[in-house]
């Protein structure tokens, strides 16, 4: 049973605090969909497609009412494009638009999965398939892609790597005239998992199967409001105030993802035990590492505050889910976490900050506004050094970064809504071109031997 | 079905009886209710077993939304399961 203090608490965590389930995400395999010719093969893309994910909008908007917590996104992911369209890459851009057109129609917020795995090696058809991605994204809007070019258990390929930072320049490039925005729509991951709800990196893996709900959770604001309680605590307390918290805000996702997938007829997948801020004021990762006692998060002490929570969030969480997955950690995106967007814009957060805080937490070099005229190869070089912490750390590391055409730093780029603002920071004017130039494979780790 | 019903906003005359009223016309009985008020602030929470197992969800809740905005009070039902979810192991 639960009192009226518990009634209570519940509802000012929704009305005050922020708590939300931040997406109810249907995987959708693909894999049925091959066929002869890239038109037939994208036609029953988009008839497979609105067919399993017809009731998820209705559905998740319903048990939002019933349960009274808001359900943010509505979102599709599907099988990694490049292995629908292997026979026929160049012409993937259909099959894309076609999910992007169906995503619109089912009033899905983003739909993931204009994807390739290649984090041992590019096939061919791999290749061809990641130069459709620029073009792709600037004809598509809610469309997300993304590329591993990494694992702890094959290593950095680095080929892939060095046309990443082609490819992200040149989907700046094409979307230059609204702040290069395809490239928050663009991930580049090492370990990417293959049960992620959150965007822009969802796909729906192959070890997956048919149709499966995956339902990522949040509320920033929630721990930070637990944490003020405690403004004098050690950090034992401190964590601990956090796991219970986390344990809360898991429990609602636990209850929203079963319920969906029974509704839905899929299978339940995993709760993703995130913490994904908004831009909005009370939504903010880096306000709870202000809270625990930081002037402004990017000063020393950032890296270990972040760590803390991290793993809180995670114990919390583990014990509230049957089934436990995605990226499940803290989210760092720059412009869509109004206390980063703060501590940017005074300059008291750097790129280099941002990268060792990946260390610690989940993703990476997440939705960063970087100078226009940044060359691909620096672009490469990050998301070698994402990839390398990744690799070694055994975690999932992306790099989301935008180098917005025309702008240097110290401009503002703005995406509006969830993707939020950002200032430009400055990236390292050393020339690391030789080193990508090199291409091959850095190898696997020694601890990646484990059989 | 369990649900719980929760009114907040300033008191005024006859709150009980009109939520109880409604509760009672959609075939819902009330198995628990406590109430404070607060620098003339009300709050209610209310237990309430729908008697169908799938009710009309959302009729319900707009009628109470409705009946809400007449009075110039915020009430608003819930599963239950979302609270046992969150406050029990």
């Amino acid at each position: 049973m639960f009192g009226k203090n518990e009634i209570l608490e519940t509802i000012d965590m929704v009305e005050k605090e922020h708590l939300d389930i931040r997406t109810v995400t249907l995987g959708v395999s693909l894999l049925p969909c091959i066929r002869g010719t890239a038109e037939e093969t994208a036609a029953a893309v988009y008839e497979r497609v609105m067919r399993r994910a017809e009731r998820l909008v209705p559905t998740a908007d319903s048990l939002s009412r019933e349960y009274g917590i808001p359900i943010v996104n509505k979102r599709v992911s599907v099988t990694p494009v490049s292995l629908v369209t292997a026979a026929f890459p160049a012409q993937s851009g259909l099959v894309g638009r076609a999910l992007d057109r169906a995503a619109h129609e089912l009033g899905v917020d983003f739909l993931g999965g204009y994807s390739a795995l290649v984090h041992k090696g590019m096939a061919d058809y791999e290749e061809t398939f990641i130069r459709t991605i620029p073009e792709t994204l600037a004809q598509t809007e809610r469309l997300c892609a993304s590329v591993n070019v990494g694992s702890s258990r094959s290593g950095i390929d680095m080929d892939a790597v060095r046309l990443m930072g082609e490819i992200v320049k040149e989907t700046a490039s094409r979307t230059a005239a609204q702040g290069g925005i395809g490239c928050c729509k663009l991930v580049v991951f090492c370990n990417a998992v293959e049960d992620n709800p959150f965007m822009a990196g969802a796909f729906h893996g192959v070890g997956e199967a048919d149709t499966v709900v995956n339902v990522g959770v949040s509320g920033p604001g929630v721990v930070r409001h637990a944490l003020s309680f405690v403004p004098d605590a050690d950090l034992t307390d401190a964590a601990e105030v956090i796991k219970r918290t986390a344990f809360k805000i898991t429990r609602a996702g636990q209850l929203i993802a079963k319920e969906a997938a029974k509704r839905l007829g899929a299978r339940f997948g995993i709760v993703d035990l995130s913490l994904a801020p908004t831009p909005a004021r009370g939504d903010s990762v880096a306000h709870i590492l202000e809270e625990l006692g930081l002037s402004v998060v990017g000063c020393h002490g950032t890296t270990a505050a972040l760590a803390l929570l991290n793993d809180a969030v995670k114990k919390g969480g583990v014990m509230a889910s049957s089934r436990v997955g995605g990226l499940s950690g803290a989210f760092i995106p720059v412009s869509e976490d109004i206390g980063m967007i703060e501590s940017a814009e005074a300059g008291q957060i750097s790129v280099e900050k941002l990268e060792a805080m990946t260390a610690v937490c989940s993703v990476g070099l997440d939705m960063i506004a970087i100078p226009g005229d940044t060359p691909a190869s620096t672009v490469s070089a990050m998301i070698a050094d994402e990839a390398a912490i990744g690799m070694v750390n055994n975690k999932t590391t992306a790099v989301r970064v935008i180098p917005v055409p025309g702008k240097k730093v110290g401009d503002e780029v703005e995406f509006g809504g969830l993707l939020g603002r950002a200032p430009v920071l400055p990236v390292h004017g050393g020339d690391a071109s030789k080193f990508i130039g090199r291409g091959g494979l850095i190898p696997a780790p020694i601890h990646s031997f484990k059989n | 079905m369990r649900a719980v019903v929760t009114v907040s906003g300033t008191d005024r005359r006859g709150v009980i009886a009109k939520v109880s009223t409604l509760l009672d016309e959609r075939n819902c009985n009330i198995e628990d209710i406590s109430q404070t008020i607060l620098g003339g602030q009300f709050a209610m929470v209310m237990i309430v077993r729908c008697e169908e197992e799938n009710p009309d969800f959302t009729a319900l809740a707009e009628a109470l939304d409705e009946l809400g905005r007449s009075i110039g009070m915020n009430v608003r039902i819930q599963h239950a399961e979302i609270f046992d979810a969150m406050h029990n192991v």
